[in-house]
């Protein structure tokens, strides 16, 4: 205990979590960086699990993963390469030693590496030989035997004894990084309020893990991240799913309406309905539909009876929910559609991130069918741009897609809470006129957008439906030049929408050369990427979109000023497709990963520099 | 205070009426017309949602709240009205196409749900509005203009889908009886859960006469059986044949032959909860019985389903500490900076 260990200060650090799927890594991850969130560091987190609940126990088809990136400065992405890993079996090592540092540090259970796991990670005999570890620091530590024996007394089973050997292994990466361990127990505390003996396990596992760690001297260092400096506030750790749900909630509040839900559970949005379906304390109505068709479709029905609607889903569901779409266009009923983007076609890689929904988003639909279609950037603007798709939706009588993905929906970082009195006013386009005056299509002449009567009220009685409509009357017309009037107002009035969003901003050196463009979930790393860039004496210059349709009306503006554009996207180059088609008197280069991953800040920086140069 | 007693007059709309001349679209719409000023609420609260097909224009004609969704869908959006604002009348309008193939999930589960809606069902047998081709409930070897040679499937029965998927109310009627569907449509509204209401309707154009055995003056009471509750099952122009029930099935005796009179005859009970029966009167086909009409079954199973939705929100509600958006903002583990 009396051995003199060296506290190294460092700005920044990423630690990757991995093991079995139902080893606990996301629940370890988790509590981790919230002790981190709450101890003052900026943080950013980024699970990757697999489709599968429970693989083969010991394949690397079942390893379960969850990175965090903490520092002292400002975090953007949850970072490339770990520079811890804990390795809780050969699998979770097999998974993922190439995104360790190469001087970095793997922690692994020795207890887990025996004959049979070593050959079904796809290892021969020693796994440390056959990687090559380099300058990394590897450590062995016997986190299953260690925690069998702590928890020996507890009067638990073995099995749920060995349930507590990742907070034995939280214990130790605590101490390697001097976490206080207080917001774990008090978590535990909370979670097993009904069952004391797991407060005690987990809590014993913790703390012997840390002493443990302080014992063994085989760490010559522990590290120091010192506290971010962060602007003043109340804080919280939020992730993009839980971000979107409170945003919905926050607008129809503000709007006065009620919230419906109608979803199906699909990965990685469920996360959001589920959020939805446990605050029946502020009113909300979650239906979970029989298929993502009557998820879309009750919204309608709830939309039109008064309430702020939404639905919910990933890619597949979106194709699903296309039609009735179209019908919310042509009744022309606010809805929000949120697009959780996960990798594709068909049923894809489920739990891995993409942006491949764009223009399935922007045109997946028969007839002429414009919508409006954000983008969130960050876990915590989820809330913002949730915020603001119904903020449109309510007061364009519009449906609004809005697209997160995988990334951040799942990942988590500090978000210092805002003020409800300061989020923006919603105003509900209710008619003015008296009913014998009002028809449900006559249009207000600057937005073109209708008035939303709704069934209750006495007067207003009428008729919406998908078949195209009469201009003013909304009564059915098949008239030609109708039907060419109405499809040019329904474009005009989305392209109106405009008007009501904030200009494209560009971030960094306005007289750069170079314009890197990208468009959501990509926000954290293209930044990192540029930050880094200017590091070196670089002039760099970044665009990144949150509004998609219509596009904001500096766009073209923003375009002309670089001689170079280059357009960094998670698919084979949709919103570069899309700039081409909207502005096409420029150029886009482009620059497409398409792995279920995220990008790398050494991957842009790389593709970056090179496009600097030619 | 004054009300005004509604009218049938005042639920038309001003719209010009579309269906075919002969269609049985019209007298359903009149006996709707009839029933609506006495189902108890005001105009302004009615809404009716169809989905695609010929009878599903119908809510152009009525001036309510409506909306003329699209293909098999009217059961989804009508559970979306209804649970938004439970306080709706809401009347679902979708033919055997709409609601037994592209929109049978969906009728399924708005059963199982028993949200409190009342559906029309206008069985024809035929897709009219794409002009002719064979549907869910054509019977086995229909021709039609995608069965050529006749089809090589078996026919649902909306009666024996409801009941098997848990449903609590069904009942039938015939489009040119239009003061039995009158009745029958405001014992469907006052039931309270999904209220499906089979209506045997003939097109005129693509599947004529499809009923015509059943429902044809002549013939028609010794086809079919009102059903009645609390009433003894008898049936017939003289009024002297029944059911029994004889080795666990359904039999047709005539009363006063083989020492049957009307003591042996069942009673009909719409509100048992055992379903058994009312499937096997709901599934009742020509030549071998009568076709049932009138209410087969409604049966208060539990409270409607957004009704328990309210109940459940009003309890969490009293128990819960975050009553706003900024409760919930700072709920849970936050810190200061």
């Amino acid at each position: 205990m009396s051995k003199q260990v060296k506290v190294v200060e460092i700005e920044e650090v990423a630690i990757r979590f991995s093991g079995d799927s139902g080893d606990g890594m996301q629940l370890t991850g988790t509590l981790f960086s919230d002790s981190s969130a709450v101890f003052g560091n900026d943080v950013s987190t980024f699970p990757d699990y697999p489709a599968e609940i429970r693989a083969p126990q010991g394949t690397v088809a079942g390893v379960s993963g969850f990175q965090v990136h903490f520092g002292h400065a400002q975090i953007n992405t949850p970072g490339d390469f770990c520079d811890v890993l804990v390795a809780m079996n050969p699998a979770a090592l097999k998974a993922n030693f190439r995104w360790v540092k190469s001087d970095g540090i793997i922690i692994y259970d020795i207890d887990a590496f025996d004959e049979k796991n070593i050959l079904k990670a796809g290892y021969k005999v020693n796994p440390f030989e056959e990687e090559k570890v380099g300058a990394i620091q590897v450590i062995s530590a016997p986190i299953s035997s260690l925690t069998r024996e702590s928890l020996k007394d507890t009067g638990l089973d073995q099995k749920s004894i060995m349930r507590c050997k990742n907070m034995f292994a939280l214990g130790i990466v605590s101490w390697l990084f001097d976490r206080p361990l207080e917001h774990a127990v008090s978590f535990f505390n909370k979670k097993f309020s009904k069952k004391p003996v797991l407060v005690e396990a987990n809590t014993k596992a913790l703390y012997d893990g840390y002493y443990y760690a302080e014992t063994i001297e085989a760490f010559t260092s522990h590290f120091r991240v010192k506290p971010a400096e962060i602007e003043k506030g109340t804080y919280r750790n939020i992730n993009g799913n839980t971000a979107v749900a409170w945003g919905l909630m926050a607008a129809a509040e503000n709007a006065g309406l009620g919230l419906f839900v109608g979803s199906y559970p699909i990965t990685p949005a469920t996360g959001i309905l589920e959020e939805l379906a446990s605050r029946k304390d502020l009113k909300v109505k979650t239906f979970q539909a029989e298929d993502e068709i009557a998820g879309i479709c009750t919204a309608i029905g709830a939309s039109y009876a008064g309430c702020l609607a939404a639905t919910t889903t990933s890619g597949p569901g979106l194709a699903l929910k296309g039609e009735a779409i179209g019908l919310a266009v042509m009744t022309e009923l606010p809805l929000v559609v949120v697009d959780v983007q996960r990798g594709g076609p068909s049923t894809g890689l489920p739990t891995k991130t993409e942006q491949s929904d764009l223009m399935q988003a922007l045109f997946g639909r028969n007839g002429e069918s414009p919508v409006v279609v954000l983008a969130a950037s960050t876990p915590s603007n989820c809330f913002d741009f949730a915020y603001q798709a119904s903020k449109i939706a309510i007061e364009h009588m519009t449906p609004v897609i809005l697209m997160t993905d995988g990334f951040l929906a799942n990942g988590s970082e500090p978000w210092k809470i805002p003020d409800p009195d300061e989020f923006p006013v919603i105003k509900v386009p209710r008619p003015k006129e008296s009913p014998e005056n009002w028809l449900p299509y006559v249009r207000d002449p600057e937005t073109l957008v209708r008035t939303w009567a709704i069934p209750g009220t006495p007067g207003f009685e009428h008729r919406v439906g998908s078949l195209e409509k009469a201009d003013r009357t909304g009564n059915v017309s098949y008239v030609p030049e109708n039907h060419e009037l109405m499809t040019h107002i329904r474009d005009a009035k989305i392209q109106k929408v405009a008007l009501d969003i904030p200009p494209l901003e560009i971030i960094g050196d306005p007289d750069a050369d170079l314009l890197l463009m990208g468009w959501g979930g990509t926000y954290g790393h293209l930044l990192s990427a540029l930050n880094e860039i200017r590091g070196e004496g670089h002039k760099l210059a970044l665009a990144h979109f949150n509004y998609i349709n219509p596009l904001p009306l500096n766009t073209g503006d923003i375009m002309s000023r670089f001689k170079k554009r280059l357009v960094c996207e998670i698919n084979l180059g949709q919103f570069a497709s899309f700039l081409r088609m909207k502005l096409p008197e420029y150029s886009y280069r482009q620059f497409n990963k398409i792995m279920g991953l995220p990008f790398t800040v050494r991957d842009l920086t790389e593709v970056i520099l090179k496009n600097l140069e030619d | 205070m004054d009300v005004k007693q509604l009218q049938p007059e005042d639920f038309k709309s001003d719209q010009m009426v579309r269906w075919c001349a002969g269609c049985g679209d019209h007298a359903i719409l009149s006996a709707t017309l009839k029933a609506l000023p006495q189902i108890g609420y005001k105009h302004e609260d009615v809404v009716f949602i169809s989905g695609i097909g010929c009878s599903s224009r119908f809510p152009y004609y009525v001036n309510t709240y409506g909306v003329h969704g699209i293909h098999g869908r009217a059961m989804a959006i009508a559970s979306g009205v209804k649970v938004a604002n439970p306080a709706l009348s809401v009347w679902i309008i979708t033919g055997d196409g709409d609601s037994l193939a592209i929109g049978g999930n969906h009728f399924m589960h708005l059963i199982r749900r028993d949200i409190d809606v009342n559906l029309i069902l206008f069985n024809n047998r035929i897709y009219g509005l794409t002009k002719g081709q064979y549907s869910p409930t054509s019977i086995h070897g229909a021709l039609s203009k995608t069965s050529p040679y006749g089809t090589v499937e078996r026919p649902f029965k909306p009666g024996g889908i409801t009941i098997g998927a848990g449903g609590s109310f069904f009942a039938r009627t015939i489009d040119s009886m239009p003061k039995m569907s009158t009745e029958i449509l405001l014992e469907a509204a006052k039931h309270i859960g999904a209220s499906i209401v089979e209506v045997m309707q003939n097109c005129v154009i693509f599947n004529d006469n499809t009923w015509a055995d059943i429902t044809d003056r002549e013939n028609r009471d010794d086809r079919i059986i009102l059903l009645k509750h609390r009433e003894p099952m008898i049936f017939g122009k003289n009024q002297d044949k029944g059911l029994i029930l004889k080795d666990n099935q359904l039999q047709v005796v005539q009363l006063g032959e083989g020492g049957y009179s009307e003591k042996d005859v069942l009673v009909h009970d719409t509100q048992t909860e055992f379903a058994g029966i009312h499937l096997m009167l709901a599934t009742m086909d020509y030549p071998k019985y009568p076709v049932a009409m009138g209410v087969i079954r409604s049966c208060n199973l539990q409270a409607a389903y957004e009704r328990k939705l309210e109940d459940q929100i009003d309890a969490v509600r009293s128990r819960s500490e975050i009553k706003t958006v900024r409760d919930l903002l700072h709920s849970g583990a936050t810190w200061e900076v």
